[in-house]
Parts: structure tokens; sequence; C-alpha cells
């Protein structure tokens, strides 16, 4: 059974569906790229599931539960996280406290106005072994905010993956970064995700990241899915290659 | 780096300095005139409700404009409860003052948390001045814009005798330090409590606080709780040593006050509320002393020391201790 489905979801703007009756899935474990031209529905497909928009019809399954209703904090129980296209951090918190309060809230301590938040050395240990997965071990001290775009993209995802989901959507963890640094990101990432087995959809725009990171490749255009299959099996898609990628098909 | 840092470790010299400066305001009533200590008190009372107030502009990042409500609530309660049910006790009046902030900022709070920047300041100033004109309005009940006089009252059920300063200065003012003491602990803890840090993140990014599973809306309104009954025991605290409550206590300038001494003394500092109000009531008693045209006088030298120190007291302190440390 497939960890996430999606059936006949739609999601309209006025005129526009900017999600159109689409029948999407992530089974348990793989990394999956979600990719399309701007404006082909990835962010919207991936803001419906995670909660922050509501659809207009359609439903959304996950591990067999009707979640199509559910508030993102009970998402973020069942196991649904995501990071951000534009990095949402705390910034005038430390880098460790960002994960920190991840920790605490997945753990259901947040409220607890009456201990100090520093004797919970369990967390605080746990967020900083996050950090450290993230190499982002030596910035532990430091504020979110004073940190290189590279860093925070690591630390986006790094507080994300400390609500210790089954499923991650990362949306385009390498945008804004120097050619240069996203590979490490892209490395650090699968590592983690793989090593823990958690299914990872990444939307991303980079095609050389797309193809070398991804178990399997969704493409979307025009608010459905265009393509579904191996990065091989998309290299050779002609639909793709003449809608995306602006080149023949890959021979 | 080999594990968590400085966060597991206890705060450097805070309780040290805790300690230090509460042995310092309880020595003070000693070796300064009454006059003095009172005014101490009057600071010590806005210090607790500036620190409630902080809670939601500093940790919450909310501005609220409309905490005089509270204050008043607190004051009013006191008076009512002397003029219609004859209690004495300052344990009632601070018993009674929790109750009705609790009830007030519980129904405020749950209209107000929905919003955020100018739209939140707004609510907060439109529903103080709701209570302003009840209190202004129902004269028959409230006294109007005479107010309600508030006796001295019983300490742990025991009378005070002889003169009222004296009373004012020695046991009253212990009583107010006590309190003033359990509130800036209980609103350290607070502060830096899983719920506190879950308030910074809010501040922070409200979209974000939500996407790691915090109910922003609800933790929200318990920071606006918590603020408002903190401010409303300030204002119970307030009556007896005013000895009047009036609906200037309601009224939207006062809620400016509050804000203005938390940003005098530095928002971003847990201590800076307190600090603030103490300075504030300082310089405001002695510009209403030094001339009639006080508020002219009291704005120049705000206006003066915001721009001189962005950062409030505390922020500047702090900035310079580091400066010296080499840091």
């Amino acid at each position: 059974m497939a960890l996430l489905v999606t059936e006949r979801l739609v999601k309209a703007f006025g005129e526009t569906r900017a999600v159109d009756h689409v029948d999407f899935r992530v089974e348990e474990g793989e990394v999956l790229a979600l990719i399309g031209s701007n404006g082909a529905g990835k962010t919207t497909l991936v803001n419906l599931i995670s909660g922050l928009l509501a659809p207009d019809a359609g439903r959304i399954v996950f591990r067999g539960v009707d979640v199509t209703h559910h508030s993102v904090p009970a998402r973020i129980r069942a196991g649904i996280a995501r990071s951000f296209q534009l990095v949402n951090l705390f910034d005038q918190l430390t880098a460790l406290d960002n994960v920190a309060v991840a920790t605490f809230s997945r753990l259901g301590r947040t409220f607890r106005p009456l201990s100090l938040a520093a004797r919970d050395r369990a967390v605080w240990e746990e967020a900083f072994e996050v950090l450290r997965q993230f190499g982002l071990d030596g910035r532990a001290g430091a504020a979110a905010g004073g940190l290189s775009q590279g860093e925070r993209k690591l630390l986006d995802v790094a507080v994300a993956y400390a609500l210790r989901p089954r499923l991650l959507f990362l949306d385009e963890p390498t945008s804004g970064v120097s050619t240069r640094e996203k590979a490490p990101i892209m490395e650090t990432i699968t590592a983690v995700v793989r090593a823990e087995r958690i299914s990872a959809t990444i939307i991303e725009h980079d095609m050389d990241v797309v193809f070398r990171y991804s178990d399997r490749i969704v493409v979307m255009h025009e608010g459905a899915i265009l393509a579904d299959g191996t990065p091989d099996e998309i290299r050779r898609n002609e639909a793709v290659a003449a809608t995306l990628l602006g080149t023949a098909p890959a021979r | 780096m080999s594990g968590p840092p400085r966060e597991l470790a206890a705060p450097p010299g805070v309780l040290a300095g805790a300690v230090a400066v509460g042995a310092a305001l309880a020595g003070l009533p000693w070796v300064v005139d009454p006059y003095q200590t009172i005014l101490l008190a009057y600071g010590l009372v806005m210090g607790i409700a500036a620190l409630g107030f902080n809670l939601l502009l500093g940790y919450t990042g909310l501005l609220s404009f409309g905490h005089s409500a509270y204050f008043g609530v607190g004051a009013y309660t006191v008076a009512l409860l002397v003029k219609y049910a004859g209690v004495t006790s300052m344990e009632a009046f601070l018993a009674a003052a929790i109750a009705a902030s609790v009830l007030v900022t519980a129904v405020f709070g749950s209209v107000c948390v929905r919003y955020t920047r100018i739209f939140f300041g707004i609510l907060t100033l439109a529903l103080s001045q709701v209570l302003w004109s009840l209190a202004f309005k129902l004269y028959w009940v409230t006294g109007g814009t005479d107010g309600l006089r508030v006796p001295t009252p019983t300490l742990l059920g025991v009378t005070a005798r002889g003169d009222k300063i004296q009373f004012l200065a020695r046991e009253y003012y212990y009583y107010v330090l006590v309190i003033f003491a359990a509130c800036t602990a209980l609103m350290w803890v607070i502060v830096h409590s899983p719920f506190g840090k879950a308030l910074q993140a809010i501040r922070d990014n409200e979209t974000r606080a939500a996407f790691v599973g915090i109910r922003v809306w609800r933790y929200r309104w318990i920071a606006f709780l918590i603020s408002g009954v903190f401010t409303g025991l300030a204002g119970a605290l307030w009556a007896p040593l005013n000895g009047l409550t009036t609906p200037e206590v309601l009224y939207w300038p006062f809620s400016g006050e509050i804000v203005f001494m938390t940003v005098l003394g530095g928002f971003r500092a847990f201590a800076g509320p307190i600090v603030g109000a103490v300075v504030f009531n300082y310089l405001k008693t002695y510009a209403v002393g030094f001339t009639v045209y006080w508020q002219l006088l009291l704005g120049a030298v705000l206006v003066g020391l915001v721009l001189a120190l962005p950062t409030g007291i505390v922020g500047t302190v702090w900035r310079l201790v580091r400066r010296a440390r080499g840091r």
C-alpha cells in the first residue's frame, strides 16, 4: 500500500485550476522528485497535502487514513512534515533552538509553562544530534538569521526532520544557493532520509539534482500529472521532453 | 563542538544578580525616606504590569495598546470590593483581581489573538476604551471621574496601625516587593520554559510555528491571558498605594505609558520592562513636580532617551558590558 495517495484532488484560484483532479502517490522510503515549469501546480499540491491550503474537491489519504480535513498539527502528528521554498525559520532563535522547538512540539512538551526548557536534557541532546546529522553542529549557538543561505536551507530541512516524519516534502531545497553548494546540500539531505527510510518528495527545478538524487519522478503540467516514472523513463518521455526539458528525448 | 552548548547550563550570574538586587530593594526603606520608598513601590508595581505586557510584545511579537484595560480591571475590582462588599483583605483583593482579569482577558483575548500587527493593536485599544467608557459613564456605580476611594487594606489579616505613609513605605512596600519577586521569578520560568520557546517561535515565524505543530492561536491566547493577569495583579496592588481608582487607569494614554516604559527599558531583555517601569515612574514624578508643562518635558526626555538608547536601557548596558569584556 502506498504511503500517501491523493484522489482526484482539485484546487482552483478563480478561473485557474492550479491542481486539476490529481491522483498522486508516494511509496514508503522512496525519494521522489516533483518537477514542472513555474505555475505547474507543484507547490499548490504540496500545500494541499501539508494542510496550508484546503482542497476544493478530492481526498488525501495518508497511511490508510483520510486526512483531507485534518489540521496542520494533526497532519504533523500523523507523520507529514515539510520545508519551504522561501526559508522559514525562527530567525532570532539559535539553530539549536530552532530544532529544539520542533522536538519539544513532537514530544508534546511545548505546553509546559512552569518547567525550564534547559532542564530537558533529552530534547537538547536529540536536537543537537539532528544538527550534527545535517552538518550544522558547529553553528548550534548561532542565530538562525545570521546563517548563510546554504546553512539556512539545511536548517529548514533539519527542523522538519526533527518532527520525525514518515513523509517529508522539500520545496526547492537548493534554490538560492550557489551551484557549488547544491551537491553537498542534496548529499546531506538524501543521506539522512535514506538512512532513516523516510519518504521524501522534492520539488526541484535543477534537472541535474532531480535525475541524480531521485528514485522516481512525477512531472506536472498545467495542474495535472503529465508523466510518472523512473529517471530513465522520464528522460525518454517525449511529452516531457517537449513541454519541460525543451529537448528531444534521450535515446 | 562536542555536545549541546550553553542552553544546558544555568544562565551565568542570573541568580546571584537577582539575589543582590532583591537584597538592595529590601534594604532600601532603611536608608531612604518614606517618599522615595513609596515611589519605588509604584515603580515595582508598574514593573509587574510591564513584565506582563512584555510577554506579548517581546516574546510573542504582539503589540497591545490596551493593557490599561487589565490594569484597570485589577484596580476597579479592589475599589468595588471595598465600596460594595466592605472587603479590606489584600489577599481577597488579589484573588478577586486575578479572577476578574482571567475573565476579561479570556474574552478580549479570544477576539484579539486571531489578528497580528496593527489589527491586533487597534483591537486591544478599542476594547480597552469600552471598559474606560463604562467606568466613565456608569458613575452611580464607579463614581465616574471622581473615582472610588481605596483605604488601607489588611495584610495577611493584620490591620495597619498608625501613620498611612509609614504603612505604605514599610509593610505595604515589603508586601509589594514579595509579590514583585514572585512575579519576576514566575515570568522568568515562563519565558525560559518550552512554552516560552514556543511563543518566541510564533513571534519569529507564525507559519513555521504552525508547521512544527504549535497551535498558534491557542498559544497566543494563553500568553494574552498570562499577560493580562500580571497586569491585573499590578492594578490591584496599585489601588491601595494610590488610595483612589479613577477612569484614568483605563484610558488609552495609560496603555501608552506601559508601552513606553517597556520600550524604554528594552523589550528584548527580560529585565528591560522592570527597569523601564522604575525609571519612567521617577521621570514622570519629577517632571510633574518640576513644571506644569510636565508632559512636554517628559516627552522631550523620553524621545531623547529612545533615540540615544534604541535597544533600551538594559539592552544598552548589556552591549557596553559585552564591549568591555571584548566580545
